[in-house]
């Protein structure tokens, strides 16, 4: 039982960083410009590296022919735990840019709880993986900042992709059961807890940047547990290509 | 450091970063145990970034480095403690500014630098400390790309990751 909630837990954990560095692999060759390109796909790599370790554990716990890349490409849509945020499509480099500012932020959140973790793997894998996630942070940041406090279209493109992305926000903190379990059991962080830090710190760049939360947002919620937009298909489809043509393939 | 043989540390001292050809891993700091148990050498190493794709290489290169000398290395994977560049000796330090690649500062100085707030990272070519920050993320994960405002040079510099 303790297992199976454990293992559920790795992969609320690495579905929302995979998911995204999908997304961010999508622009490779693709950036604005090519330090942008080259900055994107490196974070893109910190996140599936990442991403490895959670999986590398998780299919331990799974045992039998489990590897990291099963746990990875070969689960079914409603089994991947990731978030809407993380699957919405990269439409421009503002929506690139804000998803990435909303999701780091959270994610910087989560991990410094997590060296907290009474699991140990979990503190190694945060420990490693915060050093690279402030990185990410002050990137986006910063770009936040100079795309809103920008050009009279690089803000109006900003405030679209803010409007249009914070309704995904908030599903990140809404725990599910796994979730509870782990903040009960003091494997990770309670999530509810730690929604008032990251509004400050959101808004509080957000100010910076002259750009605003909308007024009234309708939360969406239920990606995590498996309720998955339309997005996801496409993702899956693209993402799971070579396992599911050639089963069991190796570099 | 790691008190084995110098045979040993040889050995692992040929075994080089396939991104970063001139630095050794012993000078990278990134082997960080090494047990002889049943005649096999069992080599913990760490990687620099959670995504670094070279750790796979550089346990193969290992394994075969071991093989030549009719040696057996098993390679095991540690995460923590997390890497630092703290870690990277000063012969390797030397290695990088060597090959063009600006070795890692002190955090602070990293700071201020990645943000544009001083100019503190030395020219690799001309020595210029008039240089400007590219991007931070540069050629891997690992550097952050440069510029040199005197004589133009575009350079790496190895970010600090303390």
């Amino acid at each position: 039982m303790l297992h199976e909630k454990l293992y559920d837990y790795l992969l609320h954990l690495g579905d929302n960083s995979m998911i995204l560095g999908q997304r961010l692999g999508e622009l490779c060759g693709h950036g604005p410009e090519l330090e942008t390109d080259i900055a994107l796909t490196n974070i893109s790599l910190d996140l599936f590296g990442q991403v490895r370790n959670y999986f590398q554990a998780a299919a331990q716990i799974k045992g039998g022919d489990a590897t990291e890349d099963s746990v990875a490409m070969l689960r079914y849509e409603h089994e991947y735990k990731n978030t809407y945020l993380v699957e919405q499509p990269n439409e421009d480099f503002a929506h690139v840019i804000v998803r990435q500012f909303f999701f780091d932020v959270y994610h910087q959140l989560i991990l410094n709880e997590l060296m907290n973790s009474k699991n140990e793997t979990l503190v190694a894998i945060a420990k490693k993986s915060i050093k690279e996630v402030d990185y990410h942070v002050d990137f986006s940041s910063t770009w936040v900042k100079r795309l809103g406090d920008g050009t009279e279209e690089s803000h109006e493109k900003a405030q679209t992709a803010v409007s249009t992305l914070w309704r995904y926000s908030m599903e990140l903190f809404k725990a599910t059961e796994t979730e509870s379990w782990a903040a009960e059991s003091r494997v990770g962080p309670d999530l509810d807890q730690l929604k008032s830090v990251y509004l400050e710190r959101v808004s509080s760049i957000l100010k910076e940047a002259t750009l605003s939360l909308p007024e009234e947002t309708v939360f969406q919620y239920g990606a995590k547990t498996g309720r998955h937009s339309e997005n996801m298909g496409y993702i899956l489809a693209e993402f799971q290509y070579m396992q599911r043509a050639y089963p069991n393939m190796k570099w | 450091m790691l008190g084995v043989s110098t045979k040993i540390e040889e050995l692992l001292t040929s075994v080089s970063d396939p991104e970063i050809p001139v630095l050794s891993i012993m000078d990278m700091g990134i082997v960080r145990k090494v047990e002889l148990v049943d005649n096999v050498y069992r080599i913990d190493i760490t990687p620099t970034y959670s995504g670094c794709p070279a750790m796979d290489t550089i346990g193969d290169d290992i394994v075969s480095a071991f093989e030549k000398e009719d040696l057996k290395a098993k390679i095991n994977l540690v995460l923590a403690p997390a890497w630092t560049t703290g870690w990277i000796t000063e012969r390797g330090r030397k290695a990088l500014e060597d090959y063009g690649i600006a070795a890692p500062r002190t955090a602070e100085v990293d700071k201020a630098a990645l943000l544009g707030e001083a100019n503190t990272i030395k020219c690799t070519n001309c020595g210029s400390l008039n240089t400007k920050m590219v991007s931070r993320f540069g050629s891997t994960a690992c550097k952050a790309l440069f510029q040199c405002v005197d004589c133009h040079e575009p350079f790496d510099y190895f970010k600090c990751l303390k």
